[in-house]
Formats: C-alpha cells, structure tokens, sequence
C-alpha cells in the first residue's frame, strides 16, 4: 500500500520494493493528513470568505486567524521540546525518541515562527501604521526565534546521536532560563521609555463566526504539528539508522581490508 | 476590500509553509525509507 | 570545588600573563571599536547620549573573544579532556574558568568605561560612580558565567567561531539592556536620575545568579562527550 499523505502528488508503483516504499505515514496519520487539508480548506473558507469585516480593524482581521494560529503552534513546540529534551535528561526516561520529537518540534517552532513574525509584521504595518514595535511580546517572539535557529545549529554540530542529544537539551533548557529574562527586561525596559504598549490597543471584540474561524485556525494548525512531528520524528529516526548503518559498513569494509592485508 | 494584498500575502505564505514543509518531510521520509529495513521501523 | 576553582582560574590568568594575548590584542581592540563608533556617530551630543550603550556592545564584543581565547587554551592539546579524564569537578572548572574570565572582563570594562570619559566626553557624580561601579560586579559576573557556558559548548567543534556569536548574543541581551540603563543612569548625559539605575542593578544580579546557578548544573554534562 502506498503512501497517500497529504500535499504528495509521486505514488510510487508497488513494484520489486514494495515492502519497502512504505514511507513514513500509518493509517492514522494519513487520516490526519486528510483531516488537516479538510481543516485548512476550511479555514481559508471562513478566514477570508464567510466571516464578517471587523468593525475596528476592517479587513485586516482576517490575517489574524492564521497568526495566531502560528504563534500559538510555535509556542507550543518550543514547550514541547523544553518538555523532551528534560525527559531525555532525566536518566530513566533517557531515549533517543525524546531527543528526536525535540528536534521535530523545534524545527516545526522555528518555521511557524517566522510565519508568525512575518504576518504579525504585515498586520502591524495595517493597524499600527509600523511593521515593528518594540513591545515586550513582539522582541520576545523574535529573540525565542532566533534563539532557536542556534539550538538547530547545536544540533547539527555532528558527533554521535547521544552527543548531540545530550547537547543541544541542555541548549534547550538554557532557552528557558533565558526567554523569561529577556522578556522582563525588555518590559521594564520599554516601561521605562514609553508610554503604555502599543499592543494593547490589538484588542478585538469578535462575534460568534470570528470567534469560530479563530479557534478553526488554532485546531487546523495543532493538526498540521502532530502530523508534521509524528513524520519528521520518523524521518530523523530513519536518518539516524542509514548513519548508523554507514557506519557500520565502513566499518566493514576496514576489516575486510584488513584480513587481506594479512593474507 | 482592503489591504487585500497583505492579508493574501498572509495566507499564502503560511498556507505555503505548511505545504513546503509537509511536501519536504514526506520525501524525505520516502528517501530514506528505502534504505532501511521494514523491521527497523517501529510504526509498519 | 572551590580549590579546584581556584586552581584553574589561576592557571587561565598564568597563562595570560605569559601570553598577553588579552593584553594585546582583545584590548586594543575594543578601544578601536569605541574609537570607530566616534567615527560613525559623527556627533558629541550624540556620542555622550549613547556612550552607556557602546561601552557594554563593546565589552560584548570583547566576551566573544575573550570566551574563545579562554577555550582555544583549554582544546589546544586536549586540556579539557585531560582534566576530564582526571575527574576533576565540573562544577570547579566552570566557576574557575568564570572567574577568570570575569577578572579579564573587569580590565576591559574600566578601559572602556575611562575611554568613555575620556573620548566621548561624559561626566558623572560621586554616587553615579559608586552605581557604575556595583553595576560591573552582577553585569561581569552574567557575562562570564554566560561566556563560559556556552564557550564550553562550542569547545572543540567544527564551526565553533561562527556558532559561539548566534547562541551567546541572545542570552546576553537582558546583560546588554539592564547594563546599559544602569550605566544611563549612572552618567550625567542621558538625564536619568541616579537613583533610576538600582533596579536594573537588580536585573544584573538576578540574571548572573540564574545562569550562576544554571551554567554550574549544566556544564559538567556539556563538556564530558
């Protein structure tokens, strides 16, 4: 049976590697993939169709059912993998899976992100007249994204799997420590050079099928998260054994080399 | 309707993530899983 | 533990006594740093407005190299591992290497806080010394305790002069803003009453004990592989 996870158009043929050409998708990620697309059609649907102008914003509300959708998916994954990465560390939970939902989860964290930064600027640019405001919540965000990109960065340093697991969830730790003190000292800062946050005045009145498209938002990207790290978790474990395994042929092939030296 | 471009430019770019994203994991899922033995894969 | 500290502390400030190499060169240069930040702001009025900010970038700039100084020593010949090897406390080599760090850090910073004076011009009060000078102790100690996590590291990788600056720099941000405010508040320019700078001072003193207390817990399992 041939993968049919979502946005895939190649279906490879069941040919002599039939047994093989599985991928990473079970049944229950596949119906999660369709789930997901379902959810995402829809959401375009009411997001940009079906519900109602903002009496303050206008328009522009509408790009807030996919922001928040992304920051909300981008905080969690970084929960996630703070969460992961301390159960690697504790010795009896310690297992090489901890260390790859992590890494999945902080690839996904890193991506939305940026989506996030990215529409939160073009939104501001629409309803503070400003793509940036330095505003505790906005440079938190940006310093959380870029203090990712270095724990991806650690986790590419090479080494063993255990090297690199023990590593970078101890970057992943540190980032707890740092992220609320940057985000206090950026709120005391600004308190002390500004006048209220401009964020404040974000504050939207929703009615029923704004409040709908909101949440349809929310659950149509924690959908895509679990689909995305069940898989990318599997891919990592799969690119760890061909490491492995390559390992092990190299270090076979020293050995074959070996005896006939001897001979 | 206003700000049409931004608030389109809003959903492509996160609607496109998503689809890069899950386009890329899937084939690189497939890649790798050729070379690896069904028995090492705890989910099949 | 604190032997221990002493010890590899002392041996880091031998071997930079022998090796000048703080001395002549991460000195020098950040002083041409605050010299070129002259050259681009252009303006005293706005030089004396900023200085607070330059001198801690700065001695920012000076952490990186000072931190891959402090660590190029320690991987030159396989120290680390030897003194791993040896079961020598974790926890003693990073308050050690620390401390060290943080004496160098002292010297920078006063030589960037006299240029300041000097260069840029600013003045100050009696008590705006005594809070410039309470506001090195935390600032110094973060930026060590910080320098040296992350230094250790970045030990003995490939690609560690490229990496250190990404992971280092966000984390040093609180240590960039509380420092600078204090350092405001300090100094005349900018005028901000003096007494505006102690709750920053506190900031410092609770980031240099979180990450104290963090780097302690964590660098003995970042160093041993």
């Amino acid at each position: 049976m041939n993968t049919t996870a979502p946005n895939s158009t190649a279906s490879a043929a069941p040919g002599p590697r039939a047994t093989r050409s599985r991928g990473t998708g079970t049944r229950f990620t596949r119906g999660l993939g369709i789930a997901t697309i379902v959810a995402f059609a829809a959401l375009g649907l009411f997001g940009l169709v079906l519900s109602p102008a903002d009496v303050q914003q206008g328009e522009s509300v509408r790009i807030l059912y996919v922001h928040v959708g992304t920051v909300w998916v981008a905080y969690m994954a970084f929960v996630v993998t703070a969460v992961s990465s301390a159960a690697y560390l504790w010795r009896r939970t310690r297992s090489l899976t901890w260390d790859r939902i992590a890494g999945a989860s902080a690839e996904i964290g890193v991506l939305f992100m940026a989506v996030t930064l990215f529409t939160g600027a073009l939104w501001g640019r629409i309803s503070w007249g400003t793509f940036w405001v330095w505003d505790a919540r906005v440079t938190t965000t940006a310093f959380l994204f870029i203090t990712y990109v270095g724990y991806l960065a650690v986790r590419g340093l090479g080494g063993t799997h255990e090297q690199r697991a023990r590593r970078s969830a101890v970057v992943a730790l540190l980032a707890v420590l740092e992220i609320p003190l940057v985000h206090f000292s950026v709120r005391l800062w600004r308190s002390v050079h500004q006048d209220a946050s401009v964020a404040g005045r974000g504050d939207v009145t929703l009615d029923g099928l704004m409040l709908f498209t909101l949440l349809l938002g929310v659950v149509a990207f924690t959908m895509m998260y679990v689909w995305f790290v069940l898989h990318r978790q599997r891919v990592l474990m799969l690119a760890d054994l061909v490491d492995d395994r390559g390992l092990d042929d190299a270090l076979a092939e020293r050995r074959r080399e070996a005896q006939e030296v001897q001979r | 309707m206003d700000d049409i471009g931004f608030i389109l430019t809003c959903y492509l770019v996160s609607f496109g993530a998503v689809l890069l994203l899950g386009w890329r994991v899937v084939g690189r899922g497939r890649e790798l899983s050729e070379q690896v033995p069904d028995e090492d894969k705890p989910w099949t | 533990m604190w032997r221990t500290a002493r010890l590899i502390a002392a041996k880091d400030l031998r071997v930079e006594g022998r090796s000048r190499v703080v001395v002549n060169q991460v000195l020098p240069f950040a002083g041409l740093v605050m010299v070129l930040f002259a050259f681009v702001l252009d303006s005293d009025a706005v030089l004396t407005r900023v200085a607070p900010g330059l001198i801690w970038l700065a001695t920012v700039f000076g952490l990186l190299v000072m931190v891959q100084r402090s660590f190029a020593v320690e991987t030159a010949d396989g120290a680390l591992d030897a003194l791993r090897v040896a079961g020598v406390d974790p926890v003693g080599i990073f308050l050690g290497k620390s401390l060290a760090l943080a004496a160098q850090l002292v010297v920078l910073e006063t030589l960037l806080a006299g240029l300041a004076f000097v260069l840029y011009g600013v003045e100050s009060s009696g008590a705006g010394i005594v809070l410039l000078v309470t506001t090195m102790i935390p600032a110094t100690a973060g930026l060590a305790f910080v320098g040296t996590l992350y230094g250790g590291l970045a030990a003995g990788v490939k690609g560690r002069e490229t990496l250190l600056p990404l992971l280092l720099f966000p984390v040093v941000a609180p240590v960039l803003i509380g420092a600078t405010r204090a350092t405001e508040a300090a100094l005349d320019a900018s005028g901000v009453a003096t007494a505006d700078g102690w709750p920053w001072v506190a900031l410092l003193a609770v980031f240099a004990a979180l990450f104290g207390v963090g780097g302690a817990l964590a660098f003995g399992s970042l160093i041993e592989e």
